[in-house]
């Protein structure tokens, strides 16, 4: 990772779609924070305007004006002037001769009901709609739709990591790499989203927001990057159990860096330089390796059940982001995959110290 | 005598019968003793308390799940749980919380207050009561059974396929998710319908619907929406079994299928879920309010309007959690204005709690401060909520810890909180004693605190861009510090929500005695001592005022209601031989019918222990399993249904017929609640044949459907046996209702002879099909159909089996007329949803 300390944020955008969020973020955080507020302070006015601490919980008196207005004026019970009386004093001796006062409707309603249609129906309603109309206009900036895009790309998602294809213009498979998806820096690229196996969910934080990718199904995001750099990018979509350690890296680059690394990706992998290599490379073809992994220009070219190998060498991250590229890990990972990321569906092979050394030195070569 | 209340029993001369009358009164409705009476036991206070017991348990257990994932989760790389056991207990946090604690601890306190609440001595289905209590228990233990066998499902608790589905999830943890949950959730329905019923029927008289509490009208929604959303869900996680029993296709892509299927059923039922948790809870708040700010609701019409109107938007709302699932802006637009739209009713809700505390003068007691809680906290989650229904910010923080924060605001804010709040104010009705203030105020002050430590960190965190359901995640992210915060305050919180239990033992050993009603509040629950007996509402109270304990000099009736006094008379402290409660019209209360009330019995028991073999004979396929447990189920539906004496002692101390003055004994039709019952079942089976077809719909949504016409000559037979059947069960029904008794029975053998005359073509048309289903997504829709049609077909010939069997032993007996207008119902149902299935299967392929 480059050193930014937030390689994954939205809230550091560098492109399009993920800026266009991020602003709409931020008003909506303006106006919840706003909602609270109110919703905080008219909460607060109301229960300390006139509160009891110790009071038993006594309904309120009804006043005797209403008393009045409600039994009539026929009614031969006179309150005294401005004093409340409790009900039951009211109400006499005689049990269950007078009509009784219903406290459904207290003066004091009408105006609460006022409040209630103000803050409950018309603000709401005020803040919504051009809320919606905002919605509306950033998912068209988001999802951008219309713009064309100078790059596609396939990604698929498996348990637990990304197999990436380039493609030509007519949508034909250039050339394959696994968790490291390389673009050109300020270029649409269209990312065509499918899955080999359970649902995933493709997410570049700080390129744009997160898209399914669902069996049978194709959905397509459009990314662009402003900036040369690494971008992480995690699945978002709970795929079982190495959901957590299913990570990748989008690496924007100048264009020309970008169509040199591309051109070199498209090549068949480098023929072993030494024999400890070719001896690797036999390791690699014997020991069933061969039964997942491809390396193109070697007899095990189509086996596409674990990552492409042509260039692994030349890859930042090894499972997914799971651990560091270099001898020391791919050695471990090679003798042990289910110690570091268990329940990856690599199997463990049992090889000679001699014949991983080997093989560690032609995998290195393959850049 | 305390002030603006009304006395409990006053000189009213409907308050004075003999002692002898009160004592056989008690002793009718007492409770069984010894063990055996224990399980015998259905009357809803103690079968309410040990529901709300168990679901309490679980609620413990999946907190302490909670803290187990946020320990792991505190510093980045940390290996205190492995994969395996956080994606386990993640899955069964989620499970626990909303099926096994906050639904059913709803219908619990429910089960407990809605008869005090309105009057009544019971609910009108006692034994559905402990049978689903048992059957939730079974339920719940089943899944928690996985952890013994060391297979807890890990797919999480939305189940997404295909990683639920048999090739990604292969072993035995997603069938006991499946088949527990199927059975908790039944359970559930069974207690919303009776809630539903209970609301509707069984009231005070006097008690219309507009002066309901607000709690009652809560659950009049809170039902309707079980029935609703729980349906779809039931019927989704059978498509799922189904599927992973590899008999059927339905969420295969290779094969047809679609996984998106799954989602819209379980979020069709998932969004409502959320308000069907949320719903009672303002219920709750609004029977908390008007007490402790000590004046009635303002605006109540405008609450019972908006809880109505959440709970018709929170069904346009489930795709809102499928937003990244790739959908036309269409459809975004839709749904994301529906997902703003529900602000609506919540402001109003919001806004007439602040207004009535605002015109009142309020005590700040615990209950209050909690309500306080929650309309902050809720808020919160709220705007939360609606940031998160605007569509392109929604892309970025779906399935990140800020949705994380969102929901866990909304329901401790908007569920816990008014659940603590609840406790507070009506335990002391259980207990009768008081709980401690003062440790009540230090709880409700650190629950608030902890829990915005533990949560509000979580927004940052998904904003930085941390995923929800990993294990665990890399240093160097900017996670760190956020996470450690996060699980300091969950520790802190789960330590603060656990005070209860203390307050709960302390008020039971030192609590001051509560008096039967401490707060001074305005509703009838209030009226009953602290703790109510068994035999509750020995004299049902007249109602004329929502707050009949504020606002009436005398719960008796007045001179003017001599006509009611006069009807009620046979359950003022009676009938002392049989169990009988008051009959109400659904819109103004008027007293319409009594209804006898079935004593204790160990029936619904052991139904639910043959629930319980059965299914895990289902999970093992274990034909030795499967078939005890069936044979239990059959005995104890017999046991259930045998006429007992207390039935035949009933009919003829009040008879069935009204009379002048004379309420009339609800045994058959309309008036009793049995054809309310089956009126409710219908409903719920016209949702489940609505979700297979929907499902049907959606799978062909692309061409090549249905691949071919299918075959309609058996189809075409079984329409016309289903057309006669209609015709002989309006025979039969008229017969009924005529007192002829040729027609009856001619009618019924004949709609006996059609139904299982239905049952051959509505088989031949699978075989004429000839696909088989495992293989193809179009025949699994299409038998799971046809199956329904079946199960219906068996439902009608088991009431037409009752009917028969008293039609031509003891004609006479009203009890007879009650099953065979049942089947009437059921005759009807049935014809009607085969002509639809007809036209939808095998009509509308041949017009395009």
């Amino acid at each position: 990772m480059d050193g930014t300390p937030w390689p994954q944020s939205a809230l550091a955008p560098d492109g399009p779609a993920a800026r266009a969020i991020l602003e709409i973020g931020w008003v909506l955080t303006g106006l919840s924070g706003f909602v609270v507020l109110l919703v905080a302070a008219a909460l607060l006015i109301a229960i300390l305007r006139r509160h009891d601490y110790e009071a038993t919980a006594a309904p309120l008196p009804v006043s005797p004006d209403l008393v009045r207005k409600i039994r009539g004026e026929r009614e031969s019970l006179e309150p005294t002037p401005g004093e409340s009386l409790p009900l039951e004093a009211q109400a006499g001796a005689g049990l269950g001769r007078r009509r009784e006062v219903r406290r459904d409707t207290l003066p004091d309603d009408q105006r609460g009901v006022r409040w209630i249609l103000a803050g409950g129906v018309a603000f709401p309603v005020v803040v919504l709609v051009p809320l919606f109309v905002l919605t509306m206009r950033s998912l068209a900036a988001v999802e951008a739709r219309d713009v064309e895009p100078d790059l596609t790309i396939e990604v698929i998602g498996r348990q637990y990591w990304w197999e990436v294809h380039y493609l030509d213009d007519a949508g034909n498979r250039l050339f394959e790499t696994a968790n490291e998806i390389h673009i050109p820096v300020g270029r649409t690229v269209l990312v065509r989203l499918l899955s080999a196996d359970v649902i995933h969910s493709f997410w570049v934080p700080r390129l744009a927001g997160k898209l399914d990718m669902i069996p049978g199904k194709m959905n397509q995001l459009r990314i662009r990057a402003d900036e040369p750099g690494e971008y992480r990018g995690q699945c978002a979509e709970y795929c079982g159990l190495q959901h957590a350690k299913m990570a990748f890296l989008v690496v924007a680059q100048p264009e020309e860096e970008f169509e040199a690394w591309a051109v070199r990706q498209a090549l068949p992998a480098a023929a072993p330089a030494d024999s400890l290599a070719a001896r690797g490379r036999d390791v690699f073809l014997r020991s069933g390796c061969a039964v997942c992994h491809a390396i193109r220009g070697t007899p095990a070219a189509v086996a596409d059940l674990g990552p492409d190998l042509t260039h692994v060498a030349s890859r930042r991250t090894l499972a997914a982001l799971a651990i560091p590229n270099n001898r020391g890990h791919l050695g471990g990972w090679i003798a042990d995959p289910q110690a570091i990321k268990p329940g990856n569906l690599m199997p463990a092979v049992p090889l000679s110290a001699a014949d991983l050394q080997a093989l560690l030195h032609y995998l290195e070569g393959l850049r | 005598m305390e002030t603006g209340t009304a006395p409990r029993f006053d000189t009213h001369r409907y308050f004075v019968v003999d002692e002898e009358r009160s004592r056989e009164f008690e002793r009718v409705w007492g409770a069984a003793g010894g063990i055996l009476g224990y399980l015998r036991e259905i009357n809803n206070i103690p079968i309410a308390q040990r529901y709300i017991f168990a679901s309490f348990a679980f609620f413990l257990v999946g907190g302490a799940f909670a803290l187990l994932m946020r320990t792991q989760l505190a510093v980045p790389e940390n290996d205190f749980l492995d994969p395996r056991t956080y994606n386990q207990l993640f899955t069964m946090h989620g499970t626990t919380m909303m099926f096994l604690f906050v639904i059913p601890f709803i219908e619990a306190v429910a089960n407990y207050f809605l008869p005090l609440m309105l009057g009544t001595r019971d609910l009108p289905f006692p034994r559905m009561t402990t049978l689903a209590l048992w059957t939730y228990i079974w339920g719940g233990l089943f899944i928690f059974t996985s952890f013994l066998f060391g297979v807890a499902p890990e797919a999480g608790w939305f189940a997404y396929v295909p990683l639920s589905n048999r090739e990604f999830s292969p072993g035995l943890g997603m069938d006991f998710w499946d088949i527990g949950l199927s059975v908790a959730e039944i359970a559930a329905m069974g207690a919303g319908a009776e809630l539903l019923i209970a609301v509707l029927r069984m009231r005070a008289p006097g008690q219309a619907l507009h002066r309901l509490p607000i709690f009652a009208w809560a659950m009049i929604v809170f039902a309707f929406m079980i029935i609703f959303a729980f349906t779809p869900l039931i019927v989704g996680t059978l498509m799922l079994e189904l599927d992973r029993k590899a008999l059927t296709s339905f969420f295969v892509p290779e094969n047809g299928g679609d996984p998106l299927l799954w989602q819209h059923l379980f979020w069709f039922f998932g969004h409502p879920e959320v308000y069907i948790m949320f719903i009672p809870a303002l219920g709750m708040v609004s029977q908390i309010v008007p007490v402790f700010a000590r004046r009635p609701l303002v605006g109540y019409p405008l609450i019972v309007m908006a809880l109505v109107a959440i709970g018709f938007i929170s069904f346009g709302l489930w795709v809102h959690h499928m937003f990244a699932t790739g959908l036309s802006p269409t459809a975004l637009g839709f749904f994301a204005a529906a997902s703003l739209l529900i602000a609506i009713p919540s402001g109003v809700q919001i806004f007439s709690w602040i207004a009535t505390i605002w015109t009142g003068r309020p005590v700040w007691k615990t209950p209050l401060l909690f309500v306080a809680g929650f309309i902050l906290i809720f808020v919160m989650g709220g705007v939360t909520g609606t940031m998160v229904g605007s569509v392109p910010f929604d892309l970025q923080v779906h399935d990140s810890f800020f949705v994380v924060a969102h929901f866990h605001y909304v329901l401790i804010g908007g569920v816990v909180f008014p659940f603590y709040a609840m406790l507070y104010y009506w335990l002391p009705k259980v207990t009768g004693r008081l709980l401690s203030e003062r440790l009540g105020k230090w709880q409700f002050w650190m629950m608030l605190i902890s829990f915005n430590v533990a949560f509000f960190p979580m927004h940052f965190l998904g904003l930085l861009g941390m995923p929800r359901r990993v294990y665990t995640y890399e240093a160097g992210l900017g996670w760190d510090t956020l996470n450690l915060v996060s699980t300091i305050g969950a520790w802190a919180f789960g330590l603060s929500a656990a005070l209860i239990v203390v307050n709960v033992v302390w008020s039971l050993k030192r609590g001051k005695p509560a008096g039967a009603n401490p707060w001074n509040a305005g509703t009838l629950e209030w009226w009953e001592p602290s703790p109510p007996p068994n035999a509750q509402f020995k004299f049902i109270p007249f109602v004329r005022s929502r707050e009949p304990l504020w606002d009436q000099e005398t719960l008796g009736p007045l001179p003017e209601e001599e006509h009611e006094e006069r009807l009620m008379e046979p359950l003022r402290s009676a009938p002392t031989r049989w169990r009988g409660a008051l009959v109400v019209s659904v819109l103004d209360a008027r007293p319409i019918a009594i209804v006898q009330m079935p004593r204790s019995t160990i029936w619904p028991f052991v139904m639910s222990v043959g629930f319980v073999v059965t299914f895990a004979g289902l999970l093992l396929e274990n034909l030795w399993i499967l078939g005890p447990g069936l044979a239990i189920i059959g005995i104890s539906i017999i046991g259930w249904f045998w006429p007992d004496k207390d039935q035949d002692a009933a009919i003829e101390e009040i008879g069935t017929e009204p009379g002048p003055g004379k309420l009339p004994l609800a045994v058959a039709g309309p008036i009793s609640n049995g054809w309310w019952a089956m009126l409710v079942f219908l409903l719920v089976m016209a949702t489940a044949l609505a979700t297979f077809i929907a499902s049907y719909f959606y799978l062909g949504d692309g061409p090549g459907w249905p691949p071919v016409a299918p075959p309609a000559r058996s189809a075409t037979l079984a329409t016309l046996a289903a057309a006669l059947l209609a015709a002989t069960t309006y025979l039969f029904a008229r017969g009924v209702r005529r007192k002829n008794l040729r027609a009856r029975r001619i009618g019924l053998i004949a709609t006996t002879a059609l139904a299982l005359a239905f049952l051959f073509p509505a088989y031949g048309a699978w075989t004429e099909l000839g696909l088989r289903a495992r293989e193809s997504a179009y025949a699994s829709a299409v038998v799971t159909i046809l199956g329904f049609e079946w199960l219906m077909a068996l439902v009608m010939l088991v009431l037409l089996g009752g009917a028969i069997a008293w039609a031509f032993t003891k004609p006479k007996d009203p009890r007879g007329d009650g099953i065979a207008f049942l089947a009437e119902l059921q005759g009807y149902f049935l014809a009607a949803s085969w002509a639809v299935v007809f036209v939808i299967l095998y009509l509308l392929p041949r017009l395009w």
